[in-house]
């Protein structure tokens, strides 16, 4: 029942916090807090029986594994189970989701039980989705995740939300859509290999499908993934999104729901379709690389503070698809430590826009600069996570890259070489963002009185930077939890490039 | 040992600790120099006592592991320092003048209101140059060696209200960078061939490895790895082609400059050369290369440093030229007198950086020489410091740079290769002439500024005790020539001994008789003009990169800033829209147009009708 109360927990919140609006507009906010705080109830046990020593982490992949008949006919059931990699994601999402509502706390005014509805079946949804180990499940929790997004970008967004909430909501629509025919294709393949009608992943993965199909089938699941990451050339819908989302908005799409496409290759596309995959790396990794590299390019002529964080998020991205092709237990470490360090780094970012835009009512890099003299402890933040972006050594962020090029570099040097000029272009728009923003003149003397960041404000950002920190000095305990998983990957991958 | 490996340990972090406490706490000025400049103090006192234990030693190791950073597989990585005779002299030398330059910031500094925010990130300076230097493997020394760039990068860009140095700082992060990069690839192809990022073990798995696939000296893979850490190299030290970030470095305050930009951080690509050497000795034609760009360079930071006005620019290309000899050193196989001129450098460089800012400190943030002279009365223990860094420089017989430059030519002569001890003769007579023009210029002749301030009593301490080091410095070496093996020098002729003593003489009268006829300062002869600006402008580097490199990456990045790939989602969107508008046009309720494309469908579909049938 554990995972199905962790589930309820924010689909309840939101429904409580959209009723408790008529009665006072400042009582939705506190609801989602307290919902929020009780999801981690559920994984108190979980977390405080965790060992810290990796070899005496259970053998069985699943460290709670839970399956309620739903739909019998089809052999569907409610199927959810939880692992190391899993359970890395979910703190992640609950992290960062108090994060976005601290964010929201005094940015959003109107509207604010929908708000929280919105914000916490968004959550929902992406817990759903790294929970859900039932794939018709899963697509069903792929969905939701994705239209309470969409109420939040066109509802809370800026300037031109409805084109960016619009053209969100048809490019994953698309993926989707994608996904449930390969879905399909999927269990139909299977029913005719193995005569067993399943949607259930652990059944599914015993026999990988074969044949020129499954190719066809895995691609199709490949690109509703890559929307999502987002890769090269699906990329273009993230830019206006995050632009045009509230700051939460922004934290959940940057932190959790990209991670959906990473988390989607790893769990799915890899083991179900080992050969597939294998035929597709190069191709994948090519893309990985291109997008590190266009995206480090488009971000560093950005003039919106947003869209330039939001395409840096593209390139960073790049990495992890580069990190999930390579086959390879470093990059595929890599890959999962880059989604923790990106999921932190970039929305310690979009919470720092959110405060300077809350500030100055501007997102122009050439209306700000000087921002340091006025506010020296957020510019000192800006700094920290501009840093860190650009993948300084002790941060979680160079953990990630270092092992994604290194295990990469091993079967594709030129690839990797390339990528490893993003380190380059990374230090290029990183520092022109600190440049622009916290350096210079200040262009508006008389705002000495706008405000340091308030204690509230200082207590997130500084739990962003030790968590970074902790992920970039002591990663272990994080790459102990995911191996058994991953581990099993890359010997897969082993066996079928012996067998091709 | 084990006391002793915790004492190591607290090298590195002694600093660490100040810079967090420094960061998180409101002390008064008179705490933050305590803390910042006694945590210095305490690591120099820590590595001259190691420096006692281990007198009697010539070959010592001793190591310190503060903790696993990543285990993966094959991959592990530990937080390990490792000390043995190179990395002792390298945090002696480090610690040493670090806290010379930190008690000289105490005075420097005062006035400044961001007094807190320069001490946290001078020690945490140290800190990373001190993993640096005692890292046993090349993660953790890619760690150090990161964190001494950002903070080079910080405090180049202190004062970050002007938007020169913020563009500075930002020249220098982006082009050691590039080296940086280059470094790391380095380091995952020597993962992937030796299956290790330790140090040591690189040094020994190599040999194994590359000198049994091959026989002739010439091993491509040794050499691609050796080319690749010379790339890291190559950007820290400032050597060609990624020199030109240095001059502008000087942008940061004085002291900074003394402490990263002349005696530490941009000593780290020599260190990281002496320290991989036994990699490096199965490169031949790698360590050629070395020995050439360190020539190349020397020459060309010499030549710039002759005619230089800004006084700071003047140190900052001699930097870039000294640097280039112990490359050259350690190109010929000479790593010990590398290591040794490192430290004189270090020592000699530091005072004229420290004197230079006490100049600057005196005469209203002045860079120019020509509007200084005549100073020699005003400023006596400036004037002084200054004389004997200028000598050391020049290396005059019995300073500390002249053992330690005597020892690199002849160590060259003794490799061999007379063409690059030729060149570094030029490079000698070079720098003997721009330490006595400078000199000349800035202390003697008619008095123009008069200082407003007098040196602080912290500033006067260091400038003396790093005299007195520049002076004295070079005396001993006998510990340092055991560092790594040397070359025989017994065999030089009368000319190859005599020549190098005394063109500085000659250079040092070449100047004074220029000083003294006032051509300094003069404007150029035309004819000349458009060399002495290629020759003034570091031989037009910057011009040069700017125009293959940083315009075309910048137009070809404006030129898609809407995003290319976007057009076609935009395309079918409007395409989609244009449809419905066709479409609409069907339904708009006028009975008159639904007839008339009634009438129109019916004729078409009757000349349809009718073209079938004649057919038939």
């Amino acid at each position: 029942m554990t995972l199905f109360i962790l589930l309820l927990m924010p689909l309840l919140g939101g429904l409580l916090a959209w009723y408790s609006e008529r009665f006072d507009a400042g009582l939705p906010k506190k609801i989602a807090l307290l919902s929020l705080l009780l999801c981690w109830l559920p994984l108190i046990p979980l977390l405080s029986s965790m060992p810290f020593d990796a070899s005496s982490l259970p053998r069985s992949q699943w460290l709670i594994d839970e399956s309620y008949p739903w739909i019998p006919f089809f052999n569907i059931n409610a199927h959810l189970a939880l692992d190391g990699l899993s359970l890395l994601l979910i703190l992640l999402t609950l992290l960062m989701g108090l994060v976005a509502l601290s964010s929201a706390w005094h940015e959003i005014t109107k509207r604010t039980g929908l708000f929280y509805l919105n914000l916490l079946w968004t959550l929902a949804g992406v817990l759903g989705v790294f929970l859900a180990i039932d794939l018709f499940l899963f697509f069903v929790f792929w969905e939701v995740m994705l239209v309470p997004m969409y109420f939040l970008i066109s509802i809370w967004g800026y300037e031109q939300r409805h084109y960016a909430a619009v053209k969100f909501f048809i490019f994953t629509q698309a993926g989707g859509l994608l996904m449930l025919i390969s879905l399909c294709a999927l269990v139909g393949i299977h029913y005719q290999q193995t005569g067993i009608l399943t949607f259930d992943y652990l059944i599914l993965i015993q026999n990988p499908i074969s044949g020129d199909l499954a190719f066809w089938v895995a691609l199709g699941f490949t690109i509703a993934f890559l929307v999502k990451l987002p890769a090269l050339p699906f990329h273009s819908w993230l830019a206006d999104a995050h632009t045009q989302a509230p700051t939460a908005a922004s934290i959940i799409l940057a932190a959790v729901l990209l991670k959906t496409g990473g988390y989607g290759i790893i769990r799915f596309v890899l083991p179900l379709f080992p050969q597939a995959s294998i035929q597709l790396a190069p191709f994948m990794m090519l893309l990985g690389v291109i997008g590190i590299i266009y995206g480090a390019m488009m971000a560093f002529v950005q003039t919106d503070l947003k869209r330039l964080v939001a395409y840096s998020s593209v390139s960073h991205m790049g990495f992890v698809l580069l990190g999930c092709f390579a086959f390879n237990i470093y990059a595929l470490q890599g890959a999962v430590m880059q989604m923790l360090a990106h999921g932190i780094s970039t929305s310690a970012l979009f919470v720092l826009v959110g405060m300077i835009q809350h500030r100055y009512h501007t997102r122009d890099l050439n209306e700000l600069g000087g921002l340091w003299l006025n506010l020296p402890k957020l510019s000192a933040f800006g700094l920290f996570f501009g840093i860190a972006s650009l993948g300084m050594p002790g941060l979680g962020n160079f953990v990630a890259e270092f092992l994604i090029l290194i295990g990469s570099f091993a079967q594709y040097p030129k690839l990797t070489i390339l990528a490893a000029s993003g380190l380059i272009l990374a230090a290029v728009y990183s520092l022109l963002l600190i440049y622009k923003t916290f350096f210079g003149q200040t262009k508006r003397p008389h705002d000495s009185k706008i405000a340091d960041t308030n204690t509230k404000e200082w207590c997130t950002l500084i739990s962003m930077c030790f968590i970074l920190i902790y992920l970039g000095l002591h990663p272990q305990p994080f790459f102990d939890l995911v191996p058994i998983t991953l581990m099993k990957l890359s010997f897969i991958a082993d066996d079928i490039g012996a067998l091709l | 040992m084990t006391d002793y490996s915790s004492l190591l340990a607290l090298v590195p972090l002694l600093p660490l600790f100040s810079a967090l406490i420094l960061l998180f706490s409101k002390l008064p000025k008179l705490w933050i120099s305590i803390f910042a400049v006694g945590s210095v103090a305490s690591v120099a006192l820590i590595s001259l006592f190691l420096n006692v234990i281990f007198w009697q030693q010539s070959d010592f190791v001793l190591t310190s592991s503060l903790g696993t950073w990543i285990n993966l597989a094959q991959l592990n990585i530990n937080f390990g320092l490792y000390l043995d005779p190179l990395s002792l002299v390298m945090i002696t030398i480090v610690s040493g003048v670090g806290a010379l330059i930190h008690l000289y910031s105490t005075g420097f500094m005062y006035q400044d209101s961001d007094f807190k925010r320069y001490f946290t990130y001078l020690n945490l300076f140290i800190s990373a140059m001190l993993f640096l230097v005692l890292a046993d493997n090349l993660l953790l020394l890619y760690l150090g060696w990161e964190g001494v760039g950002l903070c080079s990068y910080l405090l180049i860009g202190f004062w970050y209200q002007d938007r020169k140095n913020n563009l500075a700082a930002n020249k220098a992060f982006l082009m050691t960078r590039i080296g940086d990069t280059a470094m790391a690839i380095g380091l995952f192809l020597l993962f992937t061939q030796l299956g290790t990022l330790d140090i040591q073990e690189i040094q020994i798995k190599a040999h194994a490895v590359w000198s049994l696939t091959n026989d002739n000296n010439n091993n491509t893979m040794a050499s691609l790895c050796c080319l690749l850490l010379l790339g890291g190299a190559v950007g820290k030290s400032a050597q060609l082609p990624l020199q030109n970030w240095l001059p502008d470095a000087m942008a940061g305050p004085t002291p900074v400059s003394a402490l990263i930009h002349a005696a530490t951080m941009v000593t780290a690509g020599i260190y990281l050369i002496a320290r991989n050497s036994q990699l490096f000795q199965l490169a031949p034609d790698v360590l050629y290369l070395v020995a050439l760009i360190g020539t190349f360079t020397l020459l060309l930071g010499a030549s710039a440093a002759m005619v230089q006005t800004d006084l700071k620019r003047i140190l900052a290309y001699s930097t870039i030229s000294q640097l280039g000899y112990m490359f050259l050193a350690l190109g010929v196989g000479a790593g010990a007198s590398a290591v040794f001129h490192l430290m004189t450098h270090a020592f000699f460089k530091a005072l004229l950086f420290l004197a230079a800012g006490a100049l600057i400190y005196s005469l209203h943030h002045e860079h120019n020489i020509f509007k200084m002279g005549g100073l020699l009365k005003k400023l006596p223990v400036v004037a002084v410091s200054f004389a004997i860094g200028c000598a050391a420089l020049a290396s005059l017989p019995f300073t500390a740079g002249f053992f330690s430059k005597e020892l690199i030519l002849a160590q060259v002569i003794a490799s061999g290769h007379s063409g690059l001890w030729w060149a570094a003769i030029l490079g000698a007579f070079f720098t003997a002439f721009y330490s006595a023009r400078l000199f000349f210029v800035v202390f003697l002749g008619p008095t123009q500024l008069s200082p407003n301030a007098k040196p602080t009593k912290s500033m006067s301490l260091a400038l003396v005790i790093l005299s007195v080091l520049s002076l004295f410095g070079g005396i001993h070496p006998e510990g340092l020539k055991n560092l790594m093996p040397q070359l025989d020098t017994d065999g030089l002729s009368t000319l190859q001994h005599w020549l190098p003593i005394l063109l500085p003489f000659i250079a040092i009268s070449l100047a004074w008789w220029l000083f003294k006829t006032k051509r300094f300062g003069k404007p150029v002869p035309t004819f000349m003009q458009g060399v002495h600006q290629l020759v003034k402008s570091g031989w037009a580097f910057d011009h040069l990169y700017q125009t293959i490199f940083v315009s075309p990456f910048k137009y070809l990045c404006q030129v898609n800033k809407g995003d290319f790939i976007d057009l076609f989602y935009r395309l079918i969107e409007k395409t989609s829209g244009r449809l419905h508008m066709a479409f609409s046009q069907f339904q708009n309720g006028q009975l008159r147009r639904y007839n008339a494309s009634l009438v129109i469908f019916c004729i078409l579909a009757f000349a349809w009708f009718i073209r079938g049938e004649l057919m038939l």
